[in-house]
């Protein structure tokens, strides 16, 4: 019967190509000829922009993809050149990378783990790319690097703030150039003791998941170690869209600072129900109350408008910051797009020029030469200052920002005024530090596909 | 052959060839070329094509049969995969117990929500689904995953550490999920001429098990109890006069598509060791009702059709910006090419889901069997029109006779 | 017994939207058998109807100002709002400041003809077609709507504060004989409750009291009964629909204030409003309302640290639970007429 023959004929044809696929254990696409996955061999090197294209952080992923996009641009040479004319390593000579031309592709995470695997995998399988950047939240960073490693792929982490992104979870593929929740808690520290007095009574309102809890048990220590009281810690669903009913407990709690380490709509809400409260109006101890928001973004700060007003939190990056690299940033960002650049955006801007930079320090694209060449790497003019990239762990060190929200702000992009610039030796911790996955957290073999 | 009639025979035969084949079919344009990006042919789409496939087929046996309308399907995906991974974290990377386990995982969620679910019919039974998917949601993304009792590592998703034990993993395996010993990552690239295409070993295992549960749903529903299903949607009332309990057989199909789920859920952690959260949550149910209704309900081939479109649309049509569009219609005078790219901006690329919104739309109102119906239906139009023509030839003919 | 009486005034507040949302779902369901799932969207449009109009009004020409400096090192362009040009800067920024009570008489013309519009254009189809698909055609519709006020405001949530009378709180604790501080709680949230509750009069005592209304309520009775009699029931049963609409939007009018609006919101309050629904009972107004009130209020209790620490994760649970128990048994809802959806 011709069925039976031609279901003998698929078998058999099955088998051959997983004869074939033993005969030739290859990982992912990966040419013969070449020793690593998606070497460039044309005239082009092509990058992926795995970054939130809907739901509701694509704003950000939007502010992503435009300072990516100026990135290519500077690097193929066209435009004012940005920070490649500041940048401490001049090996980027703006003829693309390594003599190639940088194209790019896009993917949508949709800040979801599993979407962002699917559009990260993609671009790794289909479209070539040789190195994925962005994304805007930890859960999706973890996800993602972890992808890459087993592909073979350099990941540049994008927005993540999760102690684990470097710390439990990291990666010899992944590089993490924005802060993390325990440098909030160092950077902040210091400024909230001098603003607020080292007899304070803390009272946290966490989102319940991972980065939550990383950056609770950050705050939570690093107040404490100034002497702080803790009076309670309260987790809250992400799913929450009204938190009156977290926050009217507050003020009855003996409580004189509301801590809330929330992120994105989370955030917006609950700052504006607790302004709502009059919290801000009030006198508790004998003391103004005040509330700290350990992570703040610009989306953020615009979402909440008035309510943000005297609020301190901290930040990777602002683009008031007065250095040469900062300065050459923001205006080539602002004169191609009209608008100041948020500090999610000077981090995938500074992560694609530094990938680019390394490749061309060690002369191929191989991951495994990239990760040698940013391993260790110090640097300046990028916009942060004196920035190092640290070999254990993959995390960037540098100066971070204490911010509050502005009292008259002159318009829709100065809401955020800097307090302070933490130097980084006051956010420096070991790699082995408990809150990163202690000794056993390791990076891994490095990964080239091959 | 196989206990099917002719016609189920040649759609199994189409459907085997399809699955195959999907390397060649997929990859219609060079690599090289402008159209190379409607390409589907890469391991990682062509994967979730096959596991979507299972899923809604598995969706359609209780919702194309017996008329109910679960809103909390992905429940079930989403333990099938957190199932498959936590066997590779403590046993073993091999991919059938794994795959085993979830089907088991994915039966037993759905005889437990089933049962009570059941119970209800019409809108109640979609809200008591969905508020039990949400549930699941809930406590997998935050309540399950708390340092002191993780079962599900929350947002990060449950992933394969170094330091877990894996009891029976050996040296000469390779360290990602394998069928005994044959990584699901292993990739084979021909290339033609100027065309690639790609064997995956992933793919392969998802199209062979897409196969197996394609033609188990074919024998479902041919088969007498296929029937009784039928019964429950057309007038559950009258059955059950007629003496036969229809909550049995509803309960049947609901752990069936349940199991479906599950498989779908341990192939999707086989192909790509994660389980996230997100599988779980209504929207996700809610796509899969959207893949069934799109395809066309209640027929065989439409679920894993409006498995494909929606995937396609997601992964290819999401990826088509400006810069493309001005590429095609770079023929047309500046100030229309502009014109033309301002309207079709909000439909394309990052707007995919506002035209993935309206057409679902259009299917509802206009095609209920969905895709299934419209090609039956331009299907008649030619061969309405084919008569005609040779009618029109027979008049014609006959003068010059 | 503070933090008892706090976390009530939580409950109603919340259940204020809960009741009007869900009120607005039974009428449709109740009138027109119709299951809408896109009503959580028309709840979003209210809000963006409060968005909208506090943008029209604070709509700005550019004044050059030479002191300061732009980031770019430009002198900077401040944006003047014309209403201040033509009213003079006082009343001005009082219009802009009170746009969302203004957006309320804004929202009810808009929200009345967008109700009008999807019934007449897309739900009039749906009457003889299974709930099934009305909830698939509805849910379709519910991510279009989503995703046309994403493409014109974004992601983001746009903040639109409550006039600067109303922004702060009030110490009810003093005049109940408690110590100061002790029950703060916002002016807003005060007055939405108070608005939900007049609208929720508002539509009750139309339905009871005007021959429109008692022929819609005689139509949901019996609609065959009251077409036979000559009466145009589908004509009233189209304004029902705007009216519905319109409740929703006016529930997101008032509810912009609270949190800033996105385009999400509604599919955030969607399932809850079907929650209360099928708890309060299937097409029953007053279960609604109570169900809406109640659920609110259980919410809040389930998130007091106390609930929390007895049982776990019991705040993320606690509307699918009472959503679960109460349709194993008592599937008619609170107060669902006996034999109405009760399989």
């Amino acid at each position: 019967m011709s069925k039976s023959n031609l279901t003998r004929r698929g078998l058999l044809k099955t088998g051959a190509v997983a004869g074939s696929g033993l005969a030739l254990p290859t990982i992912f696409t990966a040419q013969s000829a070449s020793a690593f996955i998606n070497d460039p061999t044309g005239g082009t090197v092509t990058l992926g922009f795995n970054v939130p294209q809907t739901g509701p952080y694509a704003d950000e992923g939007n502010d992503e993809l435009l300072a990516q996009k100026l990135a290519v641009e500077h690097l193929n040479g066209e435009g004012d050149g940005g920070c490649l004319n500041t940048f401490s390593s001049k090996a980027l000579r703006g003829n693309g990378i390594l003599g190639k031309k940088v194209t790019f592709v896009t993917g949508d995470t949709q800040t979801k783990s599993d979407a962002a695997r699917a559009s990260a995998k993609s671009m790794i399988e289909k479209d070539g790319a040789i190195m994925i950047n962005g994304g805007s939240s930890s859960g999706v960073a973890v996800a993602v690097q972890g992808l890459c490693h087993e592909a073979g792929i350099m990941f540049m982490v994008g927005l993540s703030h999760s102690n684990d992104t470097t710390g439990k979870d990291r990666k010899a593929n992944g590089f993490r150039h924005f802060f993390n929740a325990y440098m909030s808690g160092a950077a902040l520290a210091p400024v909230l003791a001098k603003e607020m007095g080292k007899d304070r009574r803390a009272y946290h309102l966490t989102a319940d998941y991972t980065w939550g809890w990383t950056q609770e048990e950050s705050i939570v220590a690093s107040t404490e170690a100034i002497g702080w009281e803790t009076v309670n810690t309260v987790k809250t669903p992400l799913a929450s869209t009204d938190f009156s009913s977290y926050i009217a407990p507050v003020l009855n709690s003996g409580a004189d600072v509301l801590v809330l380490n929330h992120y994105g709509g989370n955030m917006v809400n609950s700052l504006t129900n607790a302004v709502q409260f009059g919290l801000l109006d009030k006198q508790v101890n004998g003391k103004d109350f005040k509330i700290v928001v350990p992570l703040y973004s610009e989306l953020m700060a615009a979402g909440a408008g008035e309510n943000i007003k005297g609020v301190l939190g901290s930040m990777n990056y602002n683009w008031q910051l007065d250095n040469e690299g900062s300065k050459a940033f923001v205006k080539s960002f602002g004169e191609k797009y009209g608008k100041p650049p948020s500090n999610s955006a000077q981090t995938c801007y500074s992560q694609v020029l530094l990938y680019a930079d390394a490749v061309e320090r060690a002369g191929s694209f191989n991951p495994c030469a990239v990760g040698e060449a940013l391993e260790g790497f110090e640097f300046d003019g990028l916009g942060n200052g004196p920035t190092l990239y640290r070999a254990e762990d993959h995390q960037c060190f540098k100066d971070v920002l204490v911010v509050r929200g502005a009292q008259n702000p002159t318009s829709q992009y100065d809401t955020l005024e800097i307090v302070e610039v933490t130097p980084r030796e006051q956010v420096m911790y070991p790699p082995n530090h408990p809150m990163f996955g202690g000794d056993a957290a390791s990076l891994g073999e490095c990964n080239d596909g091959a | 052959m196989l206990g099917l009639n002719g016609r189920d025979t040649t759609l199994l035969v189409i459907v085997a060839a399809l699955a195959l084949l999907a390397p060649f079919i997929l990859n219609p344009f060079p690599t090289d070329s402008g159209l190379a990006q409607f390409n589907a042919g890469y391991p990682d789409l062509m994967q979730r094509f096959a596991i979507f496939g299972i899923f809604v087929i598995g969706f359609n046996i209780l919702f194309g049969l017996t008329g109910y309308l679960s809103f909390g399907h992905a429940a079930f995906l989403g333990v099938g995969s957190y199932a498959a991974v936590w066997i590779f974290k403590l046993f073993t990377y091999n991919v059938v117990p794994a795959i085993l386990f979830s089907v088991v995982i994915g039966a037993i969620f759905a005889l437990a929500i089933g049962f009570i679910s059941l119970r209800r019919s019409g809108i109640y039974f979609s809200i008591l689904t969905l508020a039990f998917a949400q549930m699941s949601f809930a406590l997998a993304y935050s309540v399950l995953s708390n340092p002191k009792f993780n079962l599900t590592n929350g947002e990060t998703g449950l992933q394969v550490y170094a330091d877990d034990p894996q009891m029976f993993h050996g040296d000469h395996l390779p360290n990602l999920p394998h069928l005994f010993g044959l990584s699901m990552r292993a990739n084979y690239e021909m290339s033609v001429g100027a065309w690639d295409f790609n064997f995956n070993a992933g793919y392969y295992v998802c199209a062979a098990l897409l196969l197996i549960m394609f033609y188990l749903s074919m024998r479902i529903f041919r088969s007498p109890f296929g029937m009784m299903l039928r019964a429950i949607k057309s007038n559950q009332t009258r059955m059950t006069y007629t003496g036969l309990n229809a909550r049995p057989y509803a309960l049947a199909a609901f752990v069936i598509s349940g199991m479906y789920a599950g498989l779908a859920g341990g192939l999707m952690a086989a192909v790509d060791p994660l389980a996230g959260a997100e599988r779980m949550q209504w929207t996700a149910s809610g796509e899969v009702v959207l893949m069934a209704i799109l395809g066309g309900t209640g027929t065989l081939i439409g679920p894993i059709l409006g498995a494909g479109f929606i995937k396609y649309f997601e992964n290819i049509f999401s990826k088509i910006n400006d810069n493309v569009l001005h590429g095609w219609f770079a023929f047309l005078p500046d100030g229309l090419e502009d014109f033309i790219v301002a309207i079709l901006h909000p439909f394309i690329g990052k707007g995919w889901h506002l035209t993935l919104g309206i057409l679902f739309m259009l299917v509802v109102i206009f095609l209920p069997g969905g895709l299934v119906e419209g090609g039956q239906r331009i299907g008649r139009l030619f061969r309405r029109k084919s008569g005609k023509d040779d009618a029109e030839k027979a008049t014609q003919s006959t003068p010059a006779e | 017994m503070d933090a008892i009486i706090l976390q009530i005034l939580n409950g109603l507040d919340k259940g204020s939207a809960y009741a009007l949302i869900a009120l607005g779902l039974t009428l449709i369901f109740g009138t027109l058998g119709v299951v809408n799932f896109a009503h959580g969207a028309l709840f979003m449009i209210g809000a963006f109807c409060a968005v909208t109009l506090q943008k029209l009004l604070s709509l700005s020409y550019v004044v050059i100002d030479e002191t300061k400096t732009d980031f770019m090192g430009n002198p900077l362009k401040v944006q003047a709002p014309y209403v201040e040009k033509w009213f003079g800067p006082e009343i001005g920024e009082a219009i802009i400041n009170w746009s969302v009570p203004l957006a309320i008489l804004f929202s009810i013309p808009v929200m009345l003809a967008i109700g009008v519009a999807v019934e007449r254009g897309l739900i009039k189809y749906f009457y003889r077609r299974p709930h099934a698909d009305q909830i698939l055609v509805t849910y379709g519709l519910a991510i279009v709507l989503q995703e046309i006020i994403k493409y014109f405001y974004g992601a983001n949530p746009i903040p639109t504060p409550a006039p600067p009378a109303f922004a702060g709180s009030v110490d009810l604790g003093v005049a109940l004989g408690f110590d100061p501080n002790a029950i703060i709680y916002p002016s807003w949230r005060l007055i939405y409750f108070a608005f939900a509750a007049l609208i929720i009069g508002g539509v009750f005592s139309f339905l009871q009291f005007t021959t429109f209304g008692m022929v819609v309520r005689a139509g949901m009775a019996d609609r065959e009964t009251v077409g036979l009699l000559g009466i145009n029931i589908d004509r009233r049963f189209t304004i029902m629909f705007g009216i519905a609409a319109a409740v929703a939007g006016l529930a997101g009018v008032m509810y912009a204030p609270i949190n800033s609006p996105n385009y999400h919101m509604g599919m955030d309050f969607l399932v809850l409003s079907f929650v209360v629904v099928v708890v309060g009972g299937m097409g029953s107004l007053p279960g609604a309302v109570l169900a809406g009130f109640l659920l609110g209020i259980l919410e809040s209790f389930a998130s007091t640290t106390w609930a929390t620490t007895t049982i776990p994760g019991i705040n993320q649970v606690i509307i699918y639970l009472v959503a679960i128990i109460v349709l194993l048994t008592r599937p008619r809802g609170l107060m669902g007429r006996k034999g109405v959806m009760e399989d």
